[in-house]
């Protein structure tokens, strides 16, 4: 400190230190930064529009499982029980109260969470919350909807958590179907 | 090499003399292989060795591994089926290459455990410890990427589980999972990402190790009395130690051999006992295994994983007073690091001013059921999430931070040691005692 406190000199030698250290860092930070970046999704994998699947042939009480952008989607074509199962169930019971619905944001009752107002058809991530395993479905689990092997998640009739490691509900990804068409993303 | 006194390469001919005032290499191996080395080690010593002979054996079977393999999705699989059957001797080395991952691992723990009882950790071999830690994590991390390669089911789905572990890091975890997959979903651009690190991080450990080595060749060996060679003169360090090369080359390499032994019995008769079923079917991103289950050596750190479900108190505590930022996954993945970590900063926990556990009498109890607790937790780590293993993981886990955390703190003040031997010479005579009367020298 002393040096730079007597003169003028020593002053101007300090701002060219913090001066050459900072463009020092700025140009290592620019080198740096396409290394790390290049790790991120590349420009084909993020090319992925959206599918259309064809649920005509879904029975009720079945479901079948696509691949959409790298992971599992269930569309399940809820039975009557199904139905009655997940609108029974009373909101204080869920460990996750959000819808986690990406077309119907809100509390995660039956209703936001299924794709029709009948609450036929459930549309959902096949992704278990927790560490992103596969759930197994067909009523698996003390809830009667899906199971996750992995970790032991419990996810009800809706696909909302209910017991085990996982934090949230099964995601609900954009979708939108008309006639037998489910479209996804 | 500083530290112990000892003699020093002294180069006699000309050419010696020539190549050692341009690069004193001869002198410096010299001085590693020559270091002196305490007297009185015992049998857990030997672990050093198998562990660099390990390093040494998977990095050349890897090597030729890559000659044949494939990184891709649609052909990993198959490439590793075309090494097992149609490579020339392909089958051995993949065999080789595989359990020789569990010989290591195998190998690890006993070091570590060997270095947990006698205080290996203790000051002043804190950073040979540390460095040790960070080779054990890189292996770690080495053998997950290694076992992702053959992309079956279990390669795939372990990948799945362990990447989603930083998707757990409350606000950044789905772009760190993102980053580090290259995708939504493990897919080729991971499969080909890990086999270029699971290429790089071997060369990695290798240059930690000659840290480690150049570490505790600094502060010399620890050894089983825990009493630190006599430094005062050549003379006093003749009485407490003897030189690496050939005693404990001789020593190691015996010793060697009887696990090679064993270890070519195990990949010759049971090569697939350690792997998993699973893994012979080709990854399937649409359906999970029923059961998954990582390799033996994960599976203690595993059981601490899935212990801290939302209904343990502890979890909803944390979650409470962080305002629900770290939830029952974040704590899970933080607890499972925390279990490594704790073991990690073992120098500074350890209070006690004895360093070696044979002379701690409260201590060896507490030692010795963490051994269990440590196998414990690896049985549980392989059995399904339900209860009453998810009980039993959680009290195991408790036990293993309280052994770190509150056991070893407490234990330096409340303990009454016994007096370890005053010179290593000491001790080594206690065992063997010299039958020639005038060799029997008092130690001082």
């Amino acid at each position: 400190m002393s040096h730079s406190d007597d003169h003028a000199a020593g002053n101007r030698r300090d701002f060219l230190y913090v001066a050459t250290a900072t463009a020092g860092a700025v140009t290592a930070g620019a080198a740096i930064w396409p290394l790390v970046d290049q790790m991120n999704p590349s420009a084909d994998v993020k090319a992925l529009s959206s599918i259309e699947v064809d649920v005509a042939d879904v029975e009720v009480g079945t479901q079948i499982t696509v691949k959409w952008r790298g992971k599992p989607v269930f569309i399940r074509h809820r039975s009557p029980e199904d139905i009655e199962l997940a609108r029974s169930t009373d909101l204080g019971d869920l460990v996750d109260t959000d819808s986690r619905n990406a077309n119907k944001p809100g509390e995660a009752t039956d209703q936001n969470r299924a794709m029709d107002e009948n609450g036929e058809w459930l549309v959902m991530m096949g992704v278990c919350t927790h560490l992103g395993c596969v759930p197994l479905g067909d009523g698996a689990g003390d809830f009667g909807g899906w199971f996750c092997p992995c970790h032991g998640s419990h996810y009800d009739a809706a696909g909302r958590i209910r017991k085990g490691p996982a934090p949230e509900n099964l995601p609900v990804p954009i979708a939108s179907k008309d006639g037998t068409i489910v479209k996804l993303g | 090499m500083s530290g112990i006194p000892h003699d020093h390469y002294e180069p006699k001919s000309n050419i010696e003399k020539w190549l050692d005032e341009r690069l004193p290499i001869v002198g410096l191996i010299y001085g590693t292989i020559m270091i002196p080395t305490p007297k009185n080690l015992n049998w857990m010593w030997i672990w050093g060795i198998v562990l660099a002979f390990c390093l040494v054996l998977q990095i050349i079977t890897g090597v030729i591994l890559a000659m044949h393999y494939t990184p891709h999705v649609d052909m990993a699989f198959d490439s590793v089926e075309h090494i097992m059957r149609d490579v020339n001797g392909g089958w051995a080395i993949r065999y080789v290459h595989a359990n020789g991952a569990a010989l290591f691992f195998a190998a690890v723990y006993l070091h570590i455990f060997r270095g947990l009882y006698y205080g290996s950790y203790k000051a002043p071999r804190e950073i040979t410890w540390i460095i040790g830690m960070i080779i054990y994590l890189c292996m770690m991390g080495t053998a997950f990427m290694g076992y992702v390669l053959p992309w079956g089911q279990m390669s795939f789905w372990g990948a799945t589980v362990i990447t989603g572990l930083f998707g757990a890091i409350p606000g950044i975890g789905d772009a760190i999972q993102t980053w580090l997959l290259g995708g939504p979903a493990v897919d080729n651009a991971t499969l080909n990402r890990f086999f270029s690190l699971h290429y790089l991080l071997p060369f990695v450990i290798a240059a930690l190790v000659v840290v480690h080595i150049w570490a505790f060749h600094t502060t010399g060996n620890g050894n089983p009395s825990g009493v630190e060679v006599r430094r005062g003169s050549k003379e006093e360090v003749k009485k407490d130690t003897v030189p690496f090369w050939p005693y404990y080359v001789i020593k190691d390499l015996l010793a060697l051999v009887v696990i090679l032994i064993i270890f070519t019995a195990f990949v010759g008769f049971m090569p697939n006992f350690l792997g998993d079923p699973d893994n012979y079917k080709m990854a399937n991103p649409l359906q999970t295994p029923p059961h998954i289950v990582p390799e033996w050596y994960f599976l203690p750190f595993y059981a601490i994983l899935r212990a801290f479900t939302a209904d343990v108190m502890v979890v909803q505590l944390a979650g409470f007073v962080t305002g629900g930022i770290i939830d029952a996954k974040f704590f899970g993945v933080l607890a499972m690091f925390g279990a490594i970590a704790v073991m990690a900063v073992v120098p500074w926990l350890d209070t006690s001013s004895v360093r070696s556990g044979k002379y701690r009498p409260m201590f060896k109890w507490f030692y010795w059921i963490l051994v269990l607790d440590f196998i414990f937790l690896m049985w549980l780590g392989a059995m399904p999430a339900e209860k009453p293993y998810s009980t039993w993981s959680l009290y195991a886990a408790f036990y293993w931070f309280g052994y770190f955390l509150v056991i070893l703190p407490l234990l330096g003040v409340m303990e009454k040691p016994l007096t370890p031997p005053e010179t290593i010479e000491a001790d080594f005579d206690s065992h063997y005692p010299p039958k020639d009367a005038d060799a029997s020298a008092p130690a001082e």
